[in-house]
């Protein structure tokens, strides 16, 4: 089979890797990369759990192809903590109990960032609607809403 | 005696009755005794049931004492989610 | 009933009743915890399934001969790769077509391949020669009796005289006590009324994925996302036709179950796959397969007629119901029948369940099993009847509400129950005199459920530095490690952070049941109990050893084992750390072990509130305000509690509102993905307020009920009952979609 080959950095490192032509970069980093903090719920673009940033922008992996992180940078869930510190975000979802099953968790994170990222003052029906791309079961999003209120104030506090 | 009650589909089972009584010091023997009184029931029981003693409910019906004024009811197995 | 005790054996508590941190958080917030699809093995295999486009079809031939040629395929099964004599024939059927296929997504054949693509062509080569048969998927289409019948084994039980015609209603279920037509005579206002709910999936997030490798000489593991991975390794065996000795499963991290991942599905076909290709195979359900072919809920149809006298004393109530579960018997009419007018004190009562069986996938648990649509049904009509007699129909519950000692409305007498106390909370609550907008209305439901225990094994092991190693075999699907690590701690009288818990392996642990039935917290937290305490036997051994006295001498209090009775303040308190410490010398390891069928299960009721806002020109719902009171018991890690609350009511408002399975014409499910079969979104929720109230259940050493299924049972009525007030006029079918509300305010016109 044709393979291309793909050179990236990802989560700040360069890395090279083959990949199908019709392979997600989702399938890339879950399958060669094993980078398997995101999640395949559904493979359509409908949950979310495969959130991850391309170039400073919040996508679905599993809709976008491999081939189209050539020279560009993609930051995923397990780029977000600074070694053994965890980002203010990570703290705050184990605070307020914002995950039980936690599938959803490093999707939610990832969109989480990007919003405040772009709004450190978002509105609670801000925040409902940024997340409205990412399915979680569980919780009802309760927690997951206030935690992300919560981290946003003490950010901007910061 | 103990009180044995069953669940109503079970009747026709048990010549039309609800309510049986049986001599049993646990659920085990109680089973066997009703089984064997009344034959009809046998396949249901051998499915396998609950039980309700004195309103404490047991998923699987083992070899729970009963005692002499014990109320038992009987169930379809119960499943959980 | 008087001998007994009030209050639960512990009611002071020093950790159990915080909320600290989980101890598998960290992992889940930076992407290191293992899910089910998580896991490689050397050499691993991708595995793929073949399933039916058809609803009901006749297999008369499969070949595999050009699928098993195609380079890169390492191996293709079909049904005769199982064993045919295993003891559970619908399971079996169910995870891979025999005779026919029952449903659309009927798993026909399956192959192992090198790659995704390889295995993906491979399928497109297997040929199946089908014949197509008639089919059935609605539940009272199903019923008729000119319906194409799906078995020919399936004669209805319960019914006289013995049916001599196979049918689709496998099963008659009947409870109840008293006369209801004198109840009914009795009656000032009697309200009948005919509902309708539609299939409904859990929707966890993780699909369903195993990874089998299976030695040639039949012997090896299973890593899976699974509820009960004791279960998984029993019924993959006896599918195998090998020795449960032989198989190894350890329960992933998993992403969701809601009762959905109770039973095996692409286990045993991986696992057969594996067998075969003498290599690892690693099978991952894509979403269409999920909903397609996994376990989703029944559909119901319901009749339910209820009697009341002007005070608000119910006369007579009397349901009939109607439960669709799939290609195979076993649809939860039982326990929907039981728990239809649980929360009530009846003297006249008859409920009626039907189990029925239809071209669908095989239902499976959903939270609560059955009781939804039950309560759906009932409360409707019980908040209908409030209103024509004039009474607040929290008032009107409370005059009927479940208590201890009356006998419920399916036999036994209950025990300490809080329902009356959720009622009174509601009452109470804010929300409930909040104002209202235009377009806006309000209801209120109440929901029971049974909860169990069942069998259960538990370890403890006293490390040398004095901290705890926890192993426990009930997958944790809501936080359950915390609450064991809370009730370890609390038994030992140390911290929180001295104990951690693990789900052990099937080969590491005894056995234990799936977690379901809200057990988890209750049985595995007994059985952490008990290990805890069987450990302090053996702690206060060797302090009695090392102070030469005799154990029984020895008392152990705030994690320490001090000197009692005539030894009293003679020596120094040993620190479970310095027993620990000097384990070698005084007699080896220290462990504490529990095994046991749980029995104390306490039953749960709960109340919910809600207010919800229908858009006359559309008929769009808005779920505005939402309030879930809850017994608990002992609620030991409350902000987990919160949680079940506030998923179980999220997820009841999906299906009130949105989500429905819907087949076409052609028997095949046409919204097969959560584009269209759309669960609740951040932006479709208001906050969900929760209320914990704690009714100690007497069957738990500190009081616990388990507290995951009830939550669902109460939403659908009580969004059902404000949607209702809101448009003026009485909806009776789920989901209440945009174009069925319109329709009934149309009709109401
Ligand atoms: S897996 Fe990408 S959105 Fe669901
Ligand atoms: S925590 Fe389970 S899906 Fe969000």
């Amino acid at each position: 089979m044709h393979q291309v080959h793909v050179s990236t950095k990802i989560n700040g490192d360069e890395i090279e890797y083959l990949c199908e032509t019709d392979e997600t970069l989702l399938d890339v980093l879950r399958d060669k990369l094993g980078l398997t903090g995101a999640k395949e719920g559904c493979g359509s673009g409908d949950c979310g759990a495969c959130s991850v940033m391309l170039d400073g922008r919040l996508v679905c992996s599993c809709l976008v192809l491999g081939a189209e992180a050539q020279d560009r940078e993609v930051e995923t869930i397990e780029g977000m903590a600074d070694g053994e510190n965890l980002h203010p975000l990570q703290s705050k979802f184990l605070e307020h109990a914002a995950l039980q099953c936690g599938i959803c968790t490093p999707g939610v994170l990832i969109a989480t960032k990007a919003l405040l990222e772009k709004n450190p003052d978002p509105t609670e029906t801000e925040v409902r609607y940024w997340l409205a791309g990412n399915l979680c079961r569980c919780t009802g999003y309760d927690k997951i809403i206030r935690a992300v209120m919560d981290t946003a104030a003490d950010m901007r506090g910061a | 005696m103990v009180k044995v009650m069953l669940w109503g589909s079970l009747k026709p089972a048990a010549e039309g009755k609800a309510e049986i009584h049986v001599e049993a010091s646990n659920v085990k023997q109680m089973l066997d005794a009703i089984g064997k009184a009344h034959p009809g029931l046998a396949p249901v029981l051998e499915r396998g049931v609950s039980v309700a003693i004195d309103g404490q409910m047991h998923r699987v019906a083992g070899y729970e004492p009963l005692r002499e004024d014990s109320e038992v009811y009987i169930f379809p197995r119960l499943e959980g989610g | 009933m008087l001998d007994k005790p009030n209050k639960p054996e512990k009611q002071k508590f020093n950790v159990v009743g915080t909320s600290p941190l989980r101890p598998d958080g960290v992992d889940k917030v930076t992407g290191r915890a293992r899910f089910g699809a998580d896991m490689v093995a050397p050499g691993m295999l991708v595995g793929k399934i073949l399933r039916s486009p058809h609803a009901h079809a006749r297999i008369r031939s499969i070949d595999v001969s050009k699928a098993e040629a195609l380079s890169g395929v390492k191996a293709v099964v079909t049904k005769d790769d199982f064993n045919a004599d295993a003891e559970d024939q619908d399971v079996l059927y169910n995870i891979m077509a025999r005779e026919k296929a029952l449903y659309d997504g009927h798993a026909v054949a399956a192959v192992a391949a090198i790659s995704q693509s390889v295995a993906r062509r491979a399928l497109a080569l297997i040929e199946v020669d089908y014949e197509v048969l008639p089919h059935v998927t609605d539940v009272d289409e199903a019923m008729k009796p000119d319906a194409p019948v799906l078995h020919d084994h399936i004669f209805t039980e319960g019914v006289e005289p013995k049916p001599t015609k196979p049918s689709n209603i496998a099963q008659r279920y009947e409870f109840g006590h008293g006369d209801v037509e004198e109840g009914f005579s009795e009656a000032d206002v009697i309200v009948e009324r005919n509902f309708k709910t539609a299939a409904t999936h859990q929707g966890y997030i993780e699909p369903h994925a195993c990874l089998a490798n299976i030695a040639n000489d039949g012997s090896g593991e299973l890593w899976c996302c699974t509820q009960g991975h004791y279960m998984v390794r029993n019924t993959c065996a006896s599918l195998l036709g090998i020795d449960v000795s032989r198989l190894r499963v350890t329960a992933s991290e998993i992403g969701g179950g809601f009762g959905g991942k109770t039973t095996v599905f692409i286990e045993p076909v991986a696992a057969a796959l594996s067998r075969k290709a003498g290599r690892p195979v690693k099978v991952v359900m894509s979403r269409n397969e999920v909903f397609r072919a996994s376990g989703p809920t029944s559909s119901t149809s319901s009749r339910i007629k209820i009697g009341a006298k002007k005070d608000g004393t119910i006369t007579a109530a009397e349901s009939e119901l109607n439960y669709q579960g799939g290609a195979f018997a076993g649809a939860p009419a039982d326990l929907g029948a039981m728990c239809s007018f649980a929360c009530y004190v009846l003297k006249n009562v008859r409920t009626i369940g039907y189990d029925v069986v239809t071209n669908r996938p095989k239902q499976a648990a959903y939270r609560a099993p059955g009781a939804p649509m039950a309560a759906f049904s009932v409360e409707s009509v019980v908040e209908e009847l409030a209103g024509k007699i004039g009474m607040d129909p929290i008032e009107f519950r409370i005059k009927n509400a479940a208590r201890e000692g009356e006998k419920s409305s399916y036999g036994p007498k209950f025990r300490q129950v809080g329902l009356v106390e959720t009622l009174e909370e509601a009452k109470a609550h804010p929300h409930y005199s909040a104002p209202l907008g235009p377009n806006q209305g309000r209801g209120v439901s109440c929901g029971f459920w049974f909860n169990f225990g069942g069998q259960t094994s538990t370890s403890l092991s006293i490390n040398i530095d004095g901290t705890v190693a926890l192993a426990v075999g009930t997958p944790d699907i809501g936080g359950s490690r915390a609450s064991m690590c809370l009730m370890a701690a609390e038994e030992l009288g140390i911290g929180y952070e001295q104990v951690r818990a693990i789900i052990a392996d099937t080969s590491s642990l005894g056995y234990n049941d799936v977690t379901d039935g809200s057990r988890v917290t209750f049985a595995s937290g007994k059985a952490t109990i008990m290990a805890a305490r069987d450990s302090i036997g053996k702690l206060c051994e060797r302090a009695a050893k090392m102070w030469d006295i005799s154990p029984d001498a020895v008392v152990w209090e705030e994690g320490h084992a001090k000197p009692a009775g005539a030894n009293a303040g003679e020596f120094e308190p040993l620190s479970l750390a310095e027993i620990a410490a000097s384990a070698e010398s005084t007699g080896g390891p220290i462990a504490g072990h529990h095994e046991v069928n749980a029995s104390g299960a306490g039953t749960s009721f709960a109340t919910h509130i809600v207010d919800s806002e229908v858009d006359p020109e559309t008929g769009r719902v808005q779920v505005t305000r939402y309030t879930v009171i809850q017994d608990a018991g002992k609620a030991v890690h409350p902000a987990y509690v919160e949680g079940q609350f506030q998923g179980g009511a999220a997820q009841g408002i999906g299906w009130a509102i949105n989500e429905e399975y819907i087949y076409g014409e052609d028997g095949r499910l046409q919204n097969a993905g959560f584009l269209d079969y759309r669960i609740p979104v951040a932006s479709d929720l208001p906050m969900i307020d929760t209320k914990i109230v704690e009714v100690p259940n007497l069957g738990h050493p500190y009081g616990v009920r388990g507290v995951g299924e009830t939550s669902i049972v109460p939403p659908l009525a009580a969004i059902a009952n404000s949607v209702s007030a809101a448009a003026g006029v009485r909806l009776t079918e789920l989901p209440m979609s945009p174009p069925r509300v319109l329709k009934a305010i149309d009709e109401n016109k």
